[in-house]
């Protein structure tokens, strides 16, 4: 855990988990989470896409669930558990990378950090083999311009696909 | 390894997935002490400023200043076609133009000082829509023509005549990236611009020019953008130069980037367009004459919608011979924000009038649009009006066929009668329209591109070009490109980001051209280094330079290969003879020209093609529609690099799907833009994609006289997505009598309402 900052005057301490590792910042009420994580923490992984919750480029994962860190209050993330794309690489979402990297999901790359959480919240939730309907209801709220949408729902099928498959090898006895 | 024609992910792939691809606001923490700008915003479509009270602002912690005129030390001006772009006017032409900046140490201090500052305001008369500026005498500048025979006796003489007048709707680019730049001054003094920009040079060009500074004391950067799409090759220069005149005046780094409302609000969208028509036809629905008449919505400045409505003219003929024409277009000056670039640049609205032609041609005679069609398409020997022969015309009907067969058109055709006959208050449509537009910018001297890349005596590479990336993967095309000239692996090919001091005077990356031009210029620096390498190898390997082959890092004698060096090994021993390891590229299209007093050239090196087939269910009650099945057959003759020119093709065409069917600028009375961000503007979702997409490229298409025998794919296949309008239009006909002989009026954008109001049309009459 990192050494409290001194709080500055009309801000308050905040405590959460990021990525796995338990943080206290300074944060003012009105700040949001995504000011907080860009500005304050310098985690520009998550994107700011609209300021106003339509566009889904900023999506985070909240106690595991996807959640716009534009239209959340950084304090309320205290005592809780947030993940972004920069976690993505360290852990067991190497199948979602992968497929992104095989379907050429990104174009532009900007709208790919809040789409990849919220396949992630998906694959993490059904932890199978997902439809296209699936895939398309769970990114509903992620807006790209770029792709014609496609790659991305192909690449979130395939992947969950590639989890189902590595959860078996596992799952079989050692010979 | 051959790199070019392979499916590879792009460039920068592993990056974006990761969270560690870095764009232009995210470089914003790197700046310690960086002051943020936001706009004052004028609240008028045209208001002159009578005085401006800051003193509420000036008492907001952490406010610097407010940036005005007076603290320019160059021209205040960013026009980029004319000077008409004033940065802080005094008379605000448009709701939403800046005509002051805040500046203060965190952007929430900034945001809350611009919004303190009181601008006494004379409202003043506004010219709003392109049917007033008519009215009005509103131009920006002179009507353009290209006109072939005598129009007037053609039509005269036609044995069928009729006339049309079709209003187009405009569209935001809605890049997911909002306009953003970074200005410092580096070690030297240096003036170093970050800017989300598709044109460094001229982002160079008017910042040095704000600044009054030579151009070789700017340097721009374009590291990378969240998606261009046009609106970031004229319109991101005013953001970097409000940045650059704030770290001029401050010492300090500045950081502009505009939230989605004032993005939206204060940034030109695509043009719309106003069409009257006249049009003569024979019983076979062939084209015998067509008068048209096109007025483009420019906007409050003139930015760039003179060559927009050439673009126009030069699609307005897209697949279909028109054997006598008078085409004319007109710049018109609103109060709106200024009009400019997006994907395709005035060719889909030149294009959608002919379509709209052949579609009322077609229910006039009561035969079938696909029938008209192609009793208009181009053959061999044919010119455009303009003058210009159209090369491999064959390929309309190869894309058209190819696609009427893949798609099981007739048997499908046959399907949505039967649909249509069996439900009452439900419609399903489907119909198929060509592409053919033109390559090349039509300012001949864009026409041009340039690359440095330099091999370092490990034989490691750094490949620098005059492109942007903005998600079309272009860096990844000129990697392949790259990498296969010199015969080494594309890891050993590091893209350097887009900077002016690297290649100078480049062009912006637009109109398609990325790479074919900077490709090619890649090529001839590459293929010089090559040269120059095969003179050591040889000596070394005692053969001639033309006996070697250049692949997977090593050197080898073709006919014996294990006479080999590594390529590291071979860029060691070039540094030991002394022989130069870094060259430039350069290209130039030839026989690029044309004259717009005549009308009359050749303002395109070749064209690109492709057929699309869209089938779509309509509910009667309320308008809703969504694609049913889309199949597309399109040109991109050898494709440098698929899987890209793929995402591109569904990319464009659900972009025009947007344009055409869902996304609507709607401005009250008063001129202000109600449609301010997503929630109101819609682009489409995943939801809204065809239920079914195939996409397939032409096969054996290789472009002679283009890089690897590829084309341009960027802009092309955004006017496939006609094909979903005209089927909307067919759905909408099965609510009425069939045939009737009377034309189908669909407005543009056909949004769900559109749509209502179009079957309720039919329904009554």
């Amino acid at each position: 855990m990192n050494e409290p900052r001194e709080t500055p005057p009309g801000a308050r301490l905040l405590s959460f988990r990021l990525n796995g590792e338990d943080l206290s910042v300074a944060t003012a009420d009105h700040q949001t989470l995504l000011e907080l994580l860009r500005y304050g923490l310098d985690r520009v992984g998550t994107k700011q896409g609209c300021d106003s919750g339509e566009c889904g480029a900023c999506t985070v994962l909240l106690d595991g669930r996807p959640v716009l860190a534009c239209l959340t209050l950084a304090v309320q993330v205290e005592g809780r558990d947030v993940r972004t794309v920069e976690a993505l690489a360290e852990r067991e979402a190497a199948a979602l990378l992968d497929a992104f990297d095989r379907h050429d999901a990104a174009q532009c790359g900007f709208c790919t950090p809040g789409v990849l959480m919220s396949a992630e919240a998906l694959l993490m939730d059904k932890r199978r083999v997902v439809s296209q309907g699936e895939a398309r209801a769970a990114l509903s709220g992620n807006l790209c311009r770029c792709t014609g949408y496609t790659k991305i729902l192909d690449a979130v099928v395939d992947a969950s696909e590639k989890l189902v498959e590595a959860a078996d090898r596992t799952r079989e006895p050692a010979s | 390894m051959k790199y070019v024609g392979q499916d590879l992910p792009h460039e920068s792939a592993r990056l974006h997935v990761t969270g560690e691809a870095l764009y232009t606001d995210d470089l914003v923490t790197r700046f310690p002490g960086c002051l943020h700008a936001w706009p004052v915003q004028s609240p008028h479509a045209h208001a002159r400023v009578l005085g401006v009270d800051a003193s509420a602002a000036e008492a907001t912690p952490g406010f610097v200043r407010l940036l005005d005129a007076g603290d320019v030390p160059g021209e205040g001006d960013t026009g980029a076609a004319r000077k008409d772009e004033p940065l802080f006017p005094n008379e605000a032409c448009y709701e939403g133009q800046p005509v002051r900046w805040a500046l203060a140490e965190t952007e929430e201090a900034a945001r809350l000082a611009a919004t303190r500052v009181v601008v006494e305001w004379e409202v003043l008369p506004a010219v709003l829509g392109v049917r007033a500026a008519i009215e009005a005498e509103s131009y920006l500048a002179d009507e353009i023509a290209i006109r072939r025979g005598d129009v007037a006796s053609a039509l005269e003489g036609a044995p069928h005549r009729l006339s049309f007048e079709l209003l187009v709707g405009g569209q935001e680019q809605l890049y997911l990236e909002t306009q953003a730049a970074l200005v410092d001054h580096d070690e030297n003094g240096q003036v170093v611009v970050h800017s989300s920009t598709q044109n460094p040079t001229e982002t160079q060009v008017i910042v040095a020019r704000v600044l009054g500074l030579p151009r070789s004391r700017v340097t721009c950067q374009s590291l990378r953008m969240g998606g261009g799409f046009g609106g970031k090759e004229t319109q991101a220069n005013p953001i970097a130069s409000v940045a650059a005149v704030g770290a001029h005046v401050t010492h300090r780094p500045v950081r502009v980037r505009l939230d989605r409302q004032r993005d939206i609000s204060s940034t030109g969208k695509r043009h719309p367009f106003l069409g009257r028509l006249d049009v003569g036809f024979d019983d076979a629905g062939k084209l015998v004459a067509v008068d048209a008449k096109l007025f483009a919505d420019g906007g409050y400045s003139l930015d760039l919608t003179v060559p927009i409505a050439w673009r126009a003219l030069f699609h307005l003929d897209n697949a279909y011979l028109l054997p006598s024409c008078s085409l004319t277009a007109r710049a018109m000056r609103t109060n709106v924000p200024s009009n400019t670039a997006f994907r395709g640049f005035g060719g889909p609205q030149g294009m959608l009038m002919i379509e709209e032609a052949m579609d009322r041609v077609a229910r006039a005679l009561d035969r079938s649009p696909l029938e008209v069609r192609e009793a208009n398409f181009y053959v061999e020997g044919d010119k455009t009006p303009y003058g210009l022969e159209v090369r491999h015309p064959e390929r309309i009907r190869r894309v058209w066929d190819g696609v009427l067969e893949s798609s099981e058109y007739e048997a499908r055709r046959a399907e949505v009668d039967a649909f249509n006959a069996a439900h009452e208050h439900t419609k399903r449509g489907l119909a198929i329209t060509p592409v053919k537009f033109g390559i090349s910018f039509t300012t001949a001297f864009f026409n041009q591109a340039g690359a440095l890349v330099l091999i370092y005596a490990d034989g490691s590479v750094q490949l620098n070009h005059g492109g942007t990336e903005m998600g079309q993967g272009l860096h990844t095309k000129m990697r392949q490109i790259a990498a296969q000239e010199l015969g080494v692996l594309l890891d050993d090919v590091r893209l350097m980001p887009t900077r002016t001091d690297k290649v100078p005077n480049t062009s912006a990356t637009a109109a398609s051209s990325g790479a074919d031009l900077n490709g090619a210029a890649v090529r001839d620096a590459c293929q010089k280094l090559r040269a120059r390498l095969a003179e050591v190898a040889a000596a070394e390997l005692g053969a001639a330079v033309d006996e070697l082959s250049f692949e997977d890092a090593c050197v080898f004698v073709a006919s014996s290969p294990t006479r080999s060096m590594a390529f590291g090994e071979l860029a060691q021993k070039a540094y030991l003879e002394r022989v130069q390891l870094s060259a430039t590229g350069y290209y130039k299209t030839p026989e690029i020209s044309f004259d717009e007093a005549a009308g009359r050239g050749r303002p395109f090196h070749y064209f690109a093609y492709g057929a699309a087939v869209s089938e779509v269910e309509i509910d009667g009650f309320t308008g809703q529609h969504f694609v049913r099945r889309a199949d597309i057959l399109h040109d991109v003759g050898d494709s440098l690099s698929p899987l890209l020119d793929r995402g591109q093709i569904e990319g464009a065409f659900v972009q025009g799907m947007g344009w055409l069917t869902r996304e609507e600028l709607r401005r009250d009375a008063k001129g202000r833009l109600g449609t301010r961000g997503l929630s109101t503007y819609k682009i489409p979702g995943a939801d809204d994609m065809p239920k079914d997409f195939r996409v397939a490229l032409l096969p054996r298409a290789t472009e002679p006289g283009v890089v690897h025998g590829s084309k341009a794919v960027g802009e092309p296949p955004l006017m496939l997505a006609i094909s979903v309008r005209e089927a909307l239009r067919d759905a909408v006909a099965a609510f009425g009598d069939q045939p009737s002989g009377e034309a189908v009026e669909l407005a543009t954008p056909a949004t769900p309402e559109a749509v209502w109001r179009a079957c309720r049309a039919i329904q009554g009459r």
